[in-house]
């Protein structure tokens, strides 16, 4: 791998980015704000207090991890199929210098830009509404990114088997909403039988959304175990979507 | 020293053998075809010569260095025209052309008046704002043309480049081609057409069914077999045809 070359393919989805991201940026947007007003809002009135918090509070946080979590997952699905199938826009970049494992650690690095991108655009939301205690928030920055790379990782390789596009429905309605619904973004996880609540923490988006609810509320301390949990996760897939993109793409 | 060669070349996908055990070697400034039936096995061998592909067995040089060794270098002094379009649709005429300069390392000074040069060269230079699906199918050859040469390669690669053109548009597209051989640029193409293979090529590989079963001028082809170049290759690959 490369970095020079990796470089590259990141200018090109930057070049292309912010030519086109007026037409998607407002989705990405639009429906966190929405669960904040309705859930946080509206269902919020009828709920009580959670660890001493108002409920809108309590979500806040964890609308930022989910927002960066599917960012970085519809780039590395479809954003990446399509590139690499329906426009083959692979193909292009492999007759340049560029080699196949530079364009995948471009993709997996984009990917976790993106988390970065709409992860930053929420908080800032999330502030505007009042719902951040403290600035330390902005220390979960880097964890977005980690956490946006494994992601990124879980969606190439994902993108790398799938047989075609219609495939990932699968991916979504049996990975990706269990984890938008089980992960603390809405209730504590400890609500849920024991059992349960122990697969929540073999999952990212669990203890990326610890990181942000702890940090806004100025507690750094006491979401350690998560903050390696991600480092360690991000660095141990890191090989799996390159060794599988080059058999996909490579024949 | 050829700039292209291959030794014992075979591409194999499971038991199926698309390459199977070939060689050639190909010389600066010459243009050389590739002939052979759909399923031959001409694009795999593209393929490999550009570095996409590895071999199974054998081995491929380009600039005396292996393919599978130092693919980035090889690229680098390589020019790749494919047979399907791929322009990144996201982008414009000219951004397509400078994002692909920047894969180079081309720095954007050298990139801008570089790229309007190539436009001009392929009869495009006043589309540079329009989108690509706004183009017809010969403006795409040509802009595929134009993004191959963007790193003014030594060695250019064309699979299949006139394909699916009206006879005005392959003319033009000949006469280019022309040009880039009395420039010294190494041509290595593919093709269906016989004129085309007479016309352009010095010499010309005809291969079935993954292997080569002749190599030669033209002229010495149609000598030898008999015929025009069209006759010769009938007489070379038709024994597929009558399974």
């Amino acid at each position: 791998m490369q970095i020079r070359h990796a470089w590259r393919v990141l200018q090109r989805h930057w070049t292309v980015y912010t030519k086109l991201y007026k037409s998607s940026f407002a989705l990405n947007f639009i429906e966190p704000v929405l669960y904040l007003v309705a859930m946080g809002m509206g269902l919020g009135v009828f709920v009580q207090e959670i660890n001493g918090q108002p409920y809108v509070k309590f979500i806040g946080p964890g609308i930022i991890a989910s927002s960066a979590m599917f960012a970085a997952v519809y780039e590395c699905t479809y954003g990446t199929y399509i590139r690499m199938t329906f426009q083959k826009t692979f193909d292009a970049i492999l007759a340049t210098p560029v080699n196949i494992d530079d364009l995948t650690a471009a993709e997996l690095i984009w990917g976790a830009a993106k988390s970065v991108i709409y992860g930053i655009t929420i908080m800032i939301v999330v502030a505007l509404f009042g719902l951040v205690d403290s600035p330390l928030l902005l220390l979960a920055i880097p964890f977005i990114f980690l956490c946006g790379l494994i992601f990124a990782e879980v969606s190439m390789i994902t993108t790398a088997l799938v047989p075609g596009i219609d495939s990932f429905s699968y991916f979504y309605t049996l990975f990706m909403t269990p984890l938008f619904l089980f992960s603390g973004i809405f209730f504590p996880v400890e609500a849920l039988p024991r059992a349960v609540a122990g697969i929540a923490w073999f999952t990212p988006l669990y203890h990326l959304v610890a990181i942000c609810r702890a940090f806004a509320a100025g507690h750094i301390t006491h979401v350690i175990g998560s903050m390696v949990w991600i480092v360690i996760v991000a660095a141990a897939l890191a090989p799996v979507p390159f060794r599988l993109m080059r058999r996909r793409v490579i024949q | 020293m050829a700039i292209v060669t291959a030794q014992g070349l075979v591409k194999a996908y499971g038991i199926v053998k698309a390459v199977n055990g070939i060689g050639f070697a190909i010389e600066p400034g010459e243009c050389f075809g590739f002939l052979g039936p759909n399923g031959a096995g001409k694009t795999t061998v593209m393929r490999i010569i550009s570095c996409f592909l590895p071999p199974t067995s054998g081995t491929v040089t380009v600039f005396g260095m292996d393919v599978t060794r130092e693919p980035s270098d090889i690229k680098a002094r390589m020019g790749l025209m494919p047979q399907e379009d791929n322009l990144d649709p996201d982008l414009s005429v000219f951004e397509n052309l400078i994002v692909y300069a920047r894969y180079f390392d081309i720095p954007r000074k050298k990139a801008v008046p570089l790229v309007n040069e190539l436009l001009d060269y392929v009869e495009l230079g006043d589309r540079g704002t329009m989108n690509i699906k706004e183009l017809s199918g010969g403006m795409k050859r040509r802009l595929l043309l134009a993004r191959s040469l963007v790193n003014s390669p030594e060695i250019l690669i064309l699979d299949e480049p006139t394909t699916g053109l009206d006879p005005h548009s392959r003319r033009a597209a000949w006469d280019k081609l022309n040009q880039l051989k009395f420039r010294n640029t190494t041509l290595l193409l593919t093709t269906h057409y016989m004129e085309e293979a007479e016309r352009l090529c010095d010499r010309v590989a005809i291969m079935d069914s993954g292997h080569i079963v002749a190599t030669d001028t033209p002229q010495n082809l149609m000598q030898l077999h008999g015929g025009n170049l069209e006759d010769v290759y009938l007489k070379l690959t038709g024994r597929n045809l009558a399974d």
